[in-house]
C-alpha cells in the first residue's frame, strides 16, 4: 500500500488569493413575497376556493337569521295540511302532511347542521390531534398502543352502537348526537396527523429544539403543528363536512336526536309520509339539496384549499 | 489535556418489527475517548452506525448499554434540569442545513430558542452584544443573516449560524455530523478551517464524516467504523499512512484523488470475504502505542 | 464528432421571470471521449446533461443546436425526441436508484423499456443477462422487484438498462452522489469499461465530485452559473487550471495527504449570482481577483491550444 506523497500539492490557487480584495456583498435577492400573502394571492383567485365558500357562508348566513324571521315554532301543528309554497301566512315553504311549518324546520334543520359539524366535527379534530401527535411525536410503544386503540375505534360496528345508545337514552338531544360522532370519526384523522409527523420529527430542526431545552409540548405545538398547520385546517373542514353527513344519514334511519328536528330528520318523516307518492316535494326536496349542498361545496373547497396551499398543484 | 468525553461499551439496539419484536443492533461496544483541543474523526460508510454515536452522545437517543462520561460524570441518565445543563457544554450541528432550521420561522429564532431556555433574564442590548460576538467568531456579517428566512441564506451560511448558536452557550464539546456534506466545494474548505480555529480555542470537536480526505485533514486522531463496530483507531498520521485493517485500507484505495489514479491492484472481492466476520468474537488490540486494530479471533 | 452543441440556451419557467440555467453553451465531444461536467450546485450542468434528453415541464428551449453525429437533434420537440431518446442518446438520471417502478420487476420493466423502442425483448434478453453478469449481477436480478436489490445493485442494474441498445452518447447525472466509497469505485469504473467494450461511444459524467471525474474522465468540462468557464483534459485541469475560478476552486479540495496544520485551503469567498436577473458579461466577476472593466463584457469560450477551452479576458493574452 503505497503511502500518498506528502508534498505539498501545486498552490494553483494561492498565487490568485494574495492581494485579492473582499468581494462586495452579492446583491440582495428580490424580496420573495411573504408566505401569507403569496397564499392569500392564490386564493382570491381559486374558483373552487371562492365557490365553495361563498356556498357554505350563504347556507351559514341562513342558518343564522332563518330561525328569527320564521313565522312559526317548527314543530308545531298549527298549519294546514300538505300546502305547497305560498306567501300566505309565512309558510314560504309549505307546509308538511301534519300541518308544520316546512321553513321554520328548514332554517332549524340548517343552524343544527352547522352545530353538528362544528361540535362534531371539533370533537373528532381534537381527539385526532392528540393521538396522532402523541404517536408520531413519542413512537415506540406509545404509538404501538395508540395505534391499538386507533384501530380498535376503527373498526367498531358504529350503527349497532348507536342502536343500543338509544334505546338506553329516551331521549336525545343534538349535543349526544354531535358527541357520538365526535367520539367515533376521528381514527382516520389520527392516522394522518400521525403520519406527517412522524416525517417532521425526523428533520433536524426537532432535534435541534431538543438540544436547545425546549419540551416535547413546546415541539409539538410551536415546531410540528405550525408546520402543518394547512394540513390540519384542511383535516378540520373534511371532518365538519362528514359529521353532517354522518348526522343526516343518522336521522334518516331514525337514530337521530328526539326533541328537535334536522334536514335528515325531515327528509326521514317525509319518506315516512309518503310524500314522494304524495308529490309533496317542498318537503323532501330542500332538506336534501341543502345537505348536498353544503357538504358538496365544503369538500369542493377543500379541494381549492389543496391547490392554494400546495403549489405543485397550481397549473402555472 | 483533560479528557473531556469518554465512551465504554456503548451498545445500542433498536427494536424494530410489531411491539419490538426484532432487534437491530447498530452500535456495538464502542469506546474510545476525546480530549479539549481535540478533533476526533469518526469515519464510516453509510449503516456504520456514526451518526447514532453522535445521537448517543448528545443523548438525542437513549443509550442501551455501556456508559458517556462527560467531565467524568455519566451522562447517559441524565433527565430534565441535568440534561439541560449538559446541553449548556454539549452542542451538535447536523448535516442538511435545510432541514436544521423550521422553514416557517426565520433562521434566527434558532438563537432565540437558546435564550429561552438558557438566558432568560439577559436583556435585549446585551443579548444583541452576546449574539454579534458569535456571528464575529464564524465570520457572518449580522447585517446579512439577521431577520432573514432559511431560504433566503446560503447553505454555508446557515451552517456557520448553527455554528454561532452553539458558541452562544460556551460549549466545551461539538459533535460535527456531516456538516459540510451538502454544501459546495468552494464553501465546505471555510467552514472546516473554522472548525480548526475552534479547536484552536480548546473545543473538542467529534468530526463524523464519510469522507476521508475531509477526516485527513482536519483531524488528530481517527475512529474508523463498520457496521457498528470500531476496527482501527488511533493517530491520524497513523491510520490514514499505516492502516492495518483491511477494511481500512479498502477504503484509502476506494477513494478518488485528486492527483493519484486507483491502483489496478485491490482487488474488492477478495477483501470483500475478509471481511465478512461481523466482528463477534474479535478485540480491539492496541498494536503500537495509540493505535488499535480489530483482529479477528486467532489472528 | 460524435457530439456539437452550438449556444445552446435553455431557460425555466417561473412566476417570476426565466432563471437562465443554460445560456449559451458551446462546445464538443469526440468520439469515445468520456467528458466530466463539473460545477457547482446551481451552476446548471444538471440542466444541461438533461436538457439534451429530455426538456421537464418547467425548461423551455430558447436558442442554440445540438447536433449528434451529424444529425440535428429536436429537443424542443418532445415526440421528435422519442426516436432518438434511448437508441442514440441516453440517461441515467440523478436518484435513478429511486426511480425504479416499485411494482415491476427488473426484467418486466426493461421489456416494456425495450418494446416502446420497437425492439422485442427477446432480441436483447441474451445481451442483457451478460452484461448484467459482467457487472456483477446474477440473472436472477430480472426476476427481483427493485426493493430487493440494494442500492450500489439497483445503479448498476439502472446502468445496464440504459445502455441496453448502444446508444451514441450517455449522460449519467451524479450517479455517484449517493453511493459509499467503495461502491463509488465500482460503478465509476464500470462507466469506463462500458465505453471500452463499445456498449456506449461517449459519455457525458455530470458531478460536482471532481475528483472522481480526475480518475475516470477523459476531459473536465467546468460550469459556473449558466456559463462554460474551461474545458481540458483532466490532467490539466486538476495540474495547470487556467480559468481563475477552476483555479480556486482546485486549490479548495483537501485530498488525503494534506493536513489542516501543514497548509490552510481556502475557498471561494461570495456566493454565485442569481441566474434569474444574471449580471452582465462574465458571472464570475464578482468574485474573481482577476477582475477588471473588460469583464464587463462576456468572454469567448476560446481555444488556448488544441484541446484546451478557457473563457476569460485574462487568460492567453
Amino acid at each position: 500500500m503505497s503511502v500518498p506523497d506528502r508534498v505539498s500539492t501545486t498552490t494553483v490557487g494561492d498565487d490568485l488569493r494574495i492581494g485579492a480584495a473582499v468581494p462586495p456583498a452579492p446583491a440582495d435577492e428580490a424580496k420573495p413575497v411573504s408566505g401569507l400573502r403569496e397564499t392569500l394571492y392564490f386564493a382570491v383567485r381559486n374558483k373552487k376556493l371562492i365557490f365553495g365558500l361563498g356556498v357554505t357562508l350563504s347556507m351559514l348566513a341562513i342558518a343564522i337569521v332563518g330561525p328569527y324571521i320564521a313565522r312559526h315554532p317548527p314543530l308545531d301543528y298549527g298549519g294546514q295540511l300538505s300546502v305547497p309554497p305560498t306567501t300566505r301566512d309565512g309558510y314560504w315553504l309549505g307546509t308538511t302532511l301534519l300541518g308544520q311549518d316546512v321553513f321554520a324546520q328548514f332554517v332549524t334543520g340548517l343552524r343544527m347542521a352547522f352545530v353538528v359539524g362544528a361540535i362534531g366535527g371539533g370533537i373528532a379534530a381534537i381527539i385526532g390531534m392528540v393521538v396522532g401527535f402523541t404517536a408520531g411525536y413519542r413512537g415506540g410503544i406509545v404509538d404501538e398502543l395508540l395505534n391499538m386503540v386507533t384501530n380498535v375505534v376503527l373498526v367498531i360496528p358504529t350503527f349497532a352502537l348507536l342502536l343500543v345508545i338509544a334505546a338506553y337514552l329516551q331521549v336525545r338531544g343534538i349535543m349526544t348526537e354531535a358527541i357520538f360522532i365526535g367520539l367515533t370519526s376521528w381514527p382516520w384523522a389520527a392516522r394522518a396527523v400521525r403520519a406527517q409527523t412522524f416525517s417532521l420529527t425526523s428533520r433536524d430542526f426537532v432535534s435541534l429544539a431538543r438540544l436547545s431545552g425546549s419540551s416535547s409540548r413546546q415541539i409539538i405545538f410551536r415546531e410540528i403543528a405550525p408546520n402543518m398547520s394547512s394540513y390540519l385546517f384542511m383535516m378540520f373542514i373534511l371532518l365538519f363536512g362528514g359529521a353532517i353527513l354522518i348526522a343526516a344519514t343518522l336521522d334518516f334511519i331514525g337514530l337521530g336526536p328526539s326533541n328537535t328536528i334536522s334536514l335528515g330528520m325531515m327528509m326521514q318523516l317525509s319518506v315516512q309520509n309518503a310524500a314522494l307518492q304524495l308529490h309533496l316535494w317542498w318537503w323532501f326536496l330542500p332538506p336534501g339539496l341543502a345537505i348536498m349542498a353544503i357538504v358538496g361545496s365544503l369538500y369542493v373547497m377543500n379541494v381549492g384549499l389543496d391547490e392554494v396551499f400546495n403549489p405543485r398543484l397550481r397549473s402555472m | 489535556m483533560s479528557v473531556l468525553v469518554e465512551l465504554d461499551g456503548c451498545t445500542k439496539v433498536y427494536r424494530i418489527g410489531s411491539f419490538g419484536s426484532k432487534r437491530l443492533t447498530a452500535v456495538r461496544d464502542v469506546a474510545f475517548g476525546l480530549d479539549a483541543g481535540e478533533v476526533v474523526s469518526l469515519i464510516g460508510e453509510s449503516g456504520s452506525g456514526k451518526s447514532t454515536i453522535g445521537r448517543l452522545i448528545l443523548r438525542l437517543s437513549p443509550l442501551t448499554a455501556g456508559s458517556i462520561r462527560f467531565m467524568g460524570e455519566d451522562v447517559s441518565t441524565f433527565k430534565g434540569r441535568s440534561l439541560r445543563e449538559y446541553h449548556r457544554h454539549a452542542q451538535g450541528v447536523f448535516q442538511d442545513p435545510f432541514s436544521s432550521y423550521n422553514p416557517i420561522y426565520k433562521a434566527d429564532r434558532v438563537f432565540k430558542l437558546i435564550k429561552d431556555t438558557y438566558f432568560p433574564a439577559v436583556g435585549a442590548r446585551e443579548w444583541a452584544h452576546k449574539v454579534g460576538d458569535a456571528l464575529d467568531a464564524v465570520s457572518l456579517d449580522p447585517a446579512q443573516v439577521l431577520h432573514r428566512y432559511p431560504h433566503q441564506l446560503s447553505g454555508g451560511q446557515l451552517q456557520r449560524l448553527l455554528v454561532a448558536r452553539a458558541l452562544l452557550l460556551d460549549i466545551d464539546f461539538l459533535v460535527a455530523d456531516e456538516i459540510i456534506s451538502m454544501l459546495d466545494a468552494s464553501t465546505r474548505i471555510d467552514v472546516l478551517n473554522l472548525l480548526g480555529d475552534l479547536k484552536a480555542r480548546g473545543l473538542g470537536i467529534l468530526f463524523i464524516t464519510h469522507d476521508l480526505s475531509l477526516g485527513n485533514y482536519i483531524s488528530d486522531r481517527t475512529v474508523i467504523l463498520r457496521r457498528g463496530v470500531i476496527v482501527e483507531m488511533g493517530e491520524t498520521e497513523k491510520v490514514f499512512g499505516d492502516p492495518r485493517h483491511a477494511y481500512t485500507r479498502m477504503l484509502l484505495a476506494a477513494v478518488p484523488q485528486l492527483r493519484h489514479k486507483w491502483s489496478a491492484d485491490g482487488d474488492g472481492r477478495t477483501v470483500a470475504a475478509a471481511l465478512e466476520g461481523d466482528g463477534i468474537g474479535s478485540a480491539l488490540v492496541e498494536i503500537e502505542r495509540g493505535h488499535l486494530v480489530r483482529l479477528e479471533e486467532g489472528a | 464528432m460524435s457530439l456539437a452543441v452550438d449556444d445552446l440556451q435553455v431557460y425555466y419557467r417561473t412566476l417570476r421571470g426565466d432563471v437562465r440555467a443554460v445560456d449559451g453553451v458551446t462546445f464538443d465531444i469526440a468520439d469515445g471521449e468520456i467528458m466530466g461536467l463539473a460545477g457547482e450546485s446551481g451552476c446548471g450542468k444538471s440542466s444541461l446533461g438533461n436538457s439534451l434528453v429530455y426538456l421537464t415541464g418547467r425548461m423551455k428551449y430558447v436558442g442554440g443546436t445540438v447536433d449528434l453525429d451529424g444529425t440535428k437533434l429536436p429537443i424542443w420537440d418532445f415526440e421528435a425526441m422519442n426516436e432518438h431518446r434511448f437508441r442514440h442518446i441516453s440517461v441515467i438520471p440523478q436518484y435513478a436508484m429511486s426511480a425504479l417502478n416499485p411494482t415491476r420487476k427488473i426484467g418486466a420493466m426493461t421489456a416494456d423499456l425495450v418494446g416502446s423502442r420497437g425492439v422485442p425483448y427477446k432480441h436483447v434478453a441474451g445481451e442483457f443477462i451478460r452484461r448484467l453478469e459482467l457487472v456483477g449481477l446474477s440473472k436472477d436480478v430480472l426476476g427481483m422487484y427493485p426493493i430487493e436489490l440494494s442500492g450500489g445493485m439497483k445503479q448498476r442494474a439502472v446502468m445496464v438498462v440504459s445502455t441496453l441498445l448502444d446508444p451514441s452518447l450517455l449522460i449519467a447525472d451524479e450517479i455517484t452522489s449517493a453511493l459509499d466509497v467503495s461502491t463509488q469505485k465500482a460503478v465509476a469504473e464500470m462507466l469506463v469499461e462500458f465505453r471500452d467494450r463499445g456498449f456506449v461511444k461517449s459519455m457525458v459524467v455530470i458531478t460536482h465530485d471532481i475528483s472522481i471525474l480526475y480518475q475516470v474522465a477523459d476531459t473536465i468540462l467546468v460550469m459556473y452559473a449558466g456559463h462554460l468557464v474551461e474545458k481540458a483534459p483532466a490532467d490539466v485541469i486538476i495540474g495547470a487550471p487556467s480559468h481563475p475560478y477552476t483555479r480556486l476552486l482546485i486549490s479548495s479540495l483537501p485530498e488525503v495527504g494534506v493536513r489542516y496544520t501543514e497548509r490552510r485551503l481556502h475557498g471561494i469567498p461570495g456566493t454565485p449570482p442569481p441566474l434569474l436577473a444574471p449580471p452582465e458579461g462574465c458571472r464570475f466577476r464578482d468574485r474573481c481577483p482577476l477582475a477588471s472593466a473588460k469583464c464587463v463584457k462576456r468572454p469567448p469560450f476560446r481555444e488556448l491550444e488544441p484541446g484546451h477551452h478557457v473563457a476569460c479576458w485574462e487568460v492567453g493574452g
